[in-house]
């Protein structure tokens, strides 16, 4: 069935490129922050649609295609760009016009894809893109005879000014669109003899226009003989990585605790002004505690996609998973999956939402399962809660601190079981054998304060956007089972206790009791669920205690050190290692994956890992202490 | 198809060699693009090629990997290409200047 064509007012326009040639500059330069991101239907693949408005008066829509070599797709992401200009793709309207974007720099490759669009017959425009780095490289492209050899307009664009995009608005303003029906976009593979005619074609067209530079060594080569060394580029990835957790935890620890003591703050005045009820519970406990426990990492989030895209924006951060490639592709992994596991150690949300940078799917993939064994930072008040009450502080070997060595390889068996995982991924055959990488290393360019800026923005856009539904909707589901039902008149023990999640915790106490964990631990992993921090608060209501916030560490430890036994804080201490314990982390795999499957199988075999290592753990500390 | 296949057990040009061989910053010729491994997905040769792997194109290695010399970043015409050493196997060349000796 055919479906009527969407009568739209305003023109679509598409943009459509090369990876790396400046188009995402060009469409902020177009759109501003008139922006929309989401999701293709069905896909992981992030679609952009922004909105311009010409001098004269006309809307004109701009879609923000991914970056493509060729429009026989080989990622998904070059997949929507070839549906979506074929007309392919259900949901999208086919395009009324495309501009090409090139890079002025690189035409040699850029033109290709210019060929191929130009054989689909679609009515465009090429933008001759980033002709000021071009022009200081001593480039000069003679646009107009570029326009009479390929027949359709050619302008110059400057994706990194302000005024840059002027002449392709002009365009765009006096755009006679042609009816839809009058054209037919028909791809067919090209051939053998096409692509040898292409490579005639293309460097025919480089002879008459000028733009074809082969020159030796350029600024970029310089700059890879020290970044891409083989000693020295391994050194400064280090110092740039250690750069970026330091930002991560250093800087933002001021943030976090303006944001922490806020909603304190909030909590505390509205339950001076709402008369003790239900609702009051619901909005202090429920919504303001569970929202305030994510949204708490919001500065990490924001310092870390600063960073991500400073180093993406520069051209360094292919470089790094080059340099990392052959670290990452032993265990299966593509070395673009390092940003998003690096991220993972602040929150596995960012992390999750990171490997967006990773084409392959099935690498994606892998990512996204391991992502949540790097020990984030909400491990931490756990970690620092059982290693305080029951790691001795004294120096072991030469000045080491015992407590320290402990949370060194908490972290490292993250890591190590990560890597354990993905190999046993690559060999199960999860994992294609033959990995590619093919990935373009661009020429350095200074990062773009205006991009930079509207990245950031999109990416805190989707985070508070996740914490106002998702996880919102899951702290209200979470406070409901630890409030309801009521504890009894004349009840004794704790109100949790009494409740649907403390139901569920002496049902998993029994579950729990081969690994060492008592009922009260047990109760305490449910509200954990949440956020894994929230567990210590929970510890603290189920041992009845009135104090809160650093207090209730403190007044926790020397409870938990009597009534524990070491192995069973060393199962704990396992146990958080591994388990799938933040219910937001897997709504993040939900919403990035489209699908419940992987969600599900994530949680099940991480929980198999959690209750192994708990049990090895717990088991090998009884003998060793009886 | 995309790709060029030299005859079986033909005659190999003097100087024709594989890509990861040539010495880091040695100008040379792209002579053929080819799936080498038959266990190499298909699109693999066609790929290259539309990256620019082209018979007759300017290649010459920029940077090499730390252990075992891999991956390989690959300067083709202007652009640049980290390819790991199952890409790199598909493309032979021929240096500018011949070797010596």
């Amino acid at each position: 069935m055919e479906a009527l064509p969407v009568v739209h007012p305003s023109p679509l326009v598409a943009l459509v490129g090369n990876p790396n040639c400046g188009k995402t500059a060009l469409f902020n330069v177009l759109t501003g922050s008139r922006q929309k991101v989401a999701n293709y239907a069905g896909v992981t693949v992030e679609r952009k649609e922004g909105s311009l408005l010409t001098p004269s008066g006309r809307r004109v829509r701009i879609l923000d295609l991914p970056g493509a070599y060729s429009l026989d797709p080989l990622t998904p992401d070059e997949q929507v760009t070839a549906d979506v200009l074929l007309g392919r793709r259900t949901g999208e309207t086919t395009p009324d016009f495309v501009v090409c974007v090139t890079d002025a720099t690189n035409l040699r490759q850029n033109l290709r894809l210019v060929l191929s669009l130009a054989r689909l017959g679609l009515p465009m425009v090429v933008a001759l893109n980033m002709t000021d780095i071009a022009r200081r490289k001593g480039i000069v492209i003679n646009a107009e005879r570029l326009a009479a050899l390929l027949g359709v307009p050619v302008v110059e664009t400057v994706g990194v000014k302000a005024s840059g995009a002027s002449a392709l608005i002009k365009v765009l303003d006096s755009l006679a669109i042609p009816a839809q029906s009058q054209r037919k976009a028909v791809w067919r593979t090209p051939s053998a003899a096409d692509i040898a005619h292409d490579q005639t074609e293309v460097r025919r067209i480089l002879g008459a226009v000028g733009g074809d530079r082969l020159d030796g060594v350029t600024l970029s080569d310089k700059v890879d003989a020290v970044v891409l060394h083989p000693l020295f580029g391994p050194l400064i990835l280090a110092a740039i990585l250690f750069l970026v957790f330091q930002a991560v935890f250093a800087w933002a620890q001021v943030p976090m605790d303006a944001i922490k003591n806020g909603v304190g703050a909030l909590g505390v005045w509205l339950g001076t002004v709402l008369p003790a009820s239900l609702l009051k519970d619901l909005l202090v406990n429920g919504v303001l505690a569970g929202v305030g426990s994510v949204l708490v990492f919001l500065p990490q989030i924001i310092i870390l996609f600063f960073f991500i895209l400073l180093l993406e924006d520069s051209g360094y951060l292919p470089r790094a998973a080059f340099l990392l490639d052959r670290v990452m592709g032993s265990v299966g992994l593509s070395g673009r999956a390092f940003i998003p596991l690096l991220s993972s150690f602040a929150c596995a949300i960012p992390g999750i939402m990171a490997t967006r940078t990773i084409q392959n799917p099935r690498d994606r993939l892998a990512t996204i399962m391991i992502a949540p064994l790097m020990t984030c930072s909400a491990r931490l008040p756990v970690y620092a809660l059982i290693i305080g009450a029951f790691i001795p502080r004294r120096a072991v070997w030469g000045g080491l601190q015992l407590q320290g060595i402990v949370l060194f390889v908490l972290y490292i068996a993250g890591v190590v079981s990560a890597m354990g995982v993905a190999f046993v991924l690559k060999r199960s055959g999860s994992l294609a054998r033959f990995q590619s990488l093919m990935l373009e290393l661009p020429a350095y360019h200074w990062p773009n304060l205006r991009n930079l800026a509207i990245g950031l923005w999109q990416r805190v856009e989707i985070f508070l956007s996740r914490v106002g539904t998702i996880i919102l909707a899951l702290m209200v589901i979470l406070w409901a089972l630890s409030s309801f039902p009521a504890p009894p008149p004349g009840a004794t023990g704790p109100a949790i206790q009494y409740s649907i999640a403390g139901h569920l915790g002496a049902w998993l106490a029994v579950l729990f009791a081969p690994i060492g964990f008592n009922w009260q631990i047990s109760i305490a992993l449910v509200p954990g669920l949440a956020a894994r921090e929230v567990a210590v608060g929970a510890l603290g209501t189920v041992y009845a205690l009135s104090a809160t916030g650093a207090d209730m560490s403190g007044a926790l430890t020397p409870l938990i050190a009597q009534s524990w036994s070491l192995p069973t804080a060393l199962s704990l201490l396992a146990w958080y290692v591994f388990a799938p314990q933040c219910l937001s982390t897997l709504a993040t795999v939900k919403r990035e994956t489209n699908s419940w499957r992987y969600p599900i199988i994530m949680a099940a075999y991480l929980f198999a890992l959690a209750y192994a290592g708990s049990w090895i753990t717990y088991r090998v500390a009884l003998a060793l202490t009886s | 198809m995309a790709t060029k296949q030299e005859p079986a057990g033909g005659p190999a040009r003097p100087a024709d060699m594989q890509l990861a061989d040539l010495a880091t910053g040695t100008l040379a010729r792209v002579v053929s693009v080819s799936s080498a491994d038959a266990a190499a997905p298909l699109e693999l040769g066609r790929r290259l090629a539309e990256l620019g792997f082209l018979p007759g194109e300017a290649v010459r290695i920029v940077a090499r990997g730390l252990m075992t010399r891999a991956p390989i970043a690959v300067r083709i015409g202007t652009g640049t290409f980290a390819l790991r050493l199952f890409e790199a196997a598909c493309i032979r060349v021929c240096p500018e200047q011949p070797l010596l000796g």
